[in-house]
């Protein structure tokens, strides 16, 4: 998380950040230098829930106002952001796609990680289930992402599919630039072999989800 | 004060039989259902709300005096209907307050009491838990009366604003925001359905029955615990409790709720 240098006071200074913020739709007395002193004023770090994580990426600055995000003159911006986020994104370095899809279930199922409640050394979960349907025997899913079920028979295994399979789950902004997912591998929620049991859950044809 | 903690005691085991069998049922909609049914002539809220007048009465702090001249927006002592106009703009504080930050004032000015123990203590030590019995005595006050949340001060208007954009401002490591979970219409985190909080409804059906008591654990949580544990989900850092963000938000879905008819204190999974 190095490389989210970009400070919310910081990044509205800049040229760039200034005109981003300023198209937004707060109403008045919320401008950045009002809402910078509120968010300094306002928390406190507890646990491994620093206060530095209150300063934003370049990625969430921009889908922080819902009125720019889709709005038809900000693509050439949705595409930059999804470039970048594209870049970011580390292969597997064996070249080997897929792991232990009961591994896989396990994580899926946790949502363990990473809130002013949890140890810094306990393994992160994907918080898969909170937003998915993925294997149907578990009928306890959200919704806010749509169904995996049935994920490689729908889509094949071929390579195009492992890699962009891949490539969401390590940084979902990747194709999608204000995407409600987390970017697992690019946060560090995720090491490379818990993605790989994911893909494995998502992809093995002898995955539940794909019986 | 020491009553009241006994009294909440008493209560808590009292009703932790009840917990465990619903914790029990399969199908958590349908035991909260059922629960609700079993419940609809003595939500156990009541009896925090029975501490919480108590210590409304009580004489307490440096001062020994109660905080029954404590002005909630309708003028010293006004209780009825109070908690449905707030949070609000004070000339005396020059603030806006929800009713946390108020009591907090008033514990200070009336009962000669050090904020800084309450809003430090954890929302399950004795100070939070004079809070929580408060609000739900506040809360039931305003039962149903309808929310009058308009605003119109420019400090209102400002901390409306500041809370929109905190409820759509992403940040930490799974870039959440407030909307991320409750800024479409119809989700559900596993079987936890998700308010649309920029929408009328969905902001009346969170604000309208916050606080409230929590069959799942046994707690009576005030609005602050609520957007507390929601900020934990959600991967931030914490809130100090009563500060600006928290006011901010609450401004946000209250007056995203104004008209709608208060049914606090409420009762929850
Ligand atoms: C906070 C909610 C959330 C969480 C947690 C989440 N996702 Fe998603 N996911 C979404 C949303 C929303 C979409 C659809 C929008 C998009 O593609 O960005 C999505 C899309 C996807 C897709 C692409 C689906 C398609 O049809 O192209 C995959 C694959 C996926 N998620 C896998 C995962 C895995 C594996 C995890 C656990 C590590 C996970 N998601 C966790 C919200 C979430
Ligand atoms: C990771 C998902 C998540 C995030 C982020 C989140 N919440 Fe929540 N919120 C929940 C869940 C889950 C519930 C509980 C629903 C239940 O118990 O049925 C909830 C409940 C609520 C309620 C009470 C709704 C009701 O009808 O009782 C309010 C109000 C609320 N959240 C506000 C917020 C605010 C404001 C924020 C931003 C600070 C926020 N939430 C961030 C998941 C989230």
């Amino acid at each position: 998380m190095k490389h989210r240098a970009l400070l919310v006071a910081v990044a509205l200074l800049l040229p760039g950040g200034a005109a981003m913020a300023q198209s937004g739709p707060w109403g008045p007395g919320a401008d950045d230098a009002a809402f910078a002193q509120m968010l300094k004023t306002s928390f406190k770090g507890r646990g491994v829930a620093t206060l530095d994580r209150l300063n934003q990426d370049e990625t969430q600055v921009f889908c922080s106002d819902p009125e720019t995000v889709y709005a038809p003159e900000s693509a050439a911006r949705r595409e930059e952001i999804e470039k970048v986020n594209l870049a970011s994104v580390k292969w597997p370095a064996d070249g080997v796609w897929l792991g232990d899809w009961k591994e896989g279930e396990k994580i899926a199922q946790s949502g363990r990680g990473n809130t002013w409640t949890d140890k810094p050394e306990q393994v992160n979960g994907g918080n898969c289930y909170n937003c998915h349907q993925i294997s149907a025997e578990e009928i306890s899913h959200g919704t806010i992402g749509p169904s995996l079920h049935n994920y490689g028979k729908l889509r094949g295994t071929d390579d195009a599919v492992m890699k962009a399979t891949w490539a969401k789950i390590y940084n979902s902004k990747s194709n999608n630039a204000c995407s409600n997912m987390p970017r697992a591998g690019h946060m560090g929620i995720l090491s490379e072999e818990q993605m790989k049991h994911l893909m494995a859950l998502l992809l093995d044809p002898r995955s539940p989800v794909n019986q | 004060m020491h009553q009241a903690s006994t009294g909440i005691a008493a209560f808590l085991a009292a009703v932790a039989a009840v917990t465990v069998a619903h914790a029990q049922m399969d199908n958590p909609q349908a035991g909260i259902e059922a629960y609700r049914e079993a419940l609809q002539d003595g939500n156990p809220a009541e009896l925090h709300e029975m501490a919480g007048e108590e210590l409304w009465t009580t004489p307490a702090g440096p001062k020994n005096a109660s905080l029954e001249q404590c002005d909630l927006g309708l003028g010293p002592g006004v209780v009825k209907g109070a908690y449905a106009r707030l949070p609000r703009y004070f000339a005396d504080t020059d603030r806006v307050q929800d009713l946390e930050s108020r009591l907090l004032t008033c514990m200070e000015t009336l009962q000669g009491k050090d904020p800084k123990v309450y809003i430090d203590a954890s929302f399950t030590a004795p100070p939070k838990e004079e809070m929580n019995a408060l609000v739900a005595y506040l809360s039931g006050q305003s039962r149903d009366v309808a929310v009058t949340v308009t605003p119109e001060h420019p400090k209102e208007r400002a901390m409306y604003e500041l809370g929109k954009r905190l409820f759509f401002f992403q940040g930490g490591p799974y870039d959440f925001s407030c909307a991320t979970c409750h800024g479409q219409e119809g989700t559900r985190i596993r079987m936890q359905d998700l308010p649309y909080i920029p929408g009328h409804e969905g902001a009346a059906a969170g604000w309208t029955s916050w606080p409230a008591y929590r069959v799942s654990n046994g707690q009576m949580w005030s609005m602050q615990w609520r957007l507390n544990d929601c900020f934990r989900q959600q991967r931030f850092p914490e809130p100090i409790y009563a500060s600006d963000a928290t006011i901010a938000l609450s401004t946000y879905i209250a007056a995203n709720s104004n008209g709608a008819v208060m049914k606090t204190p409420g009762i929850k999974r």
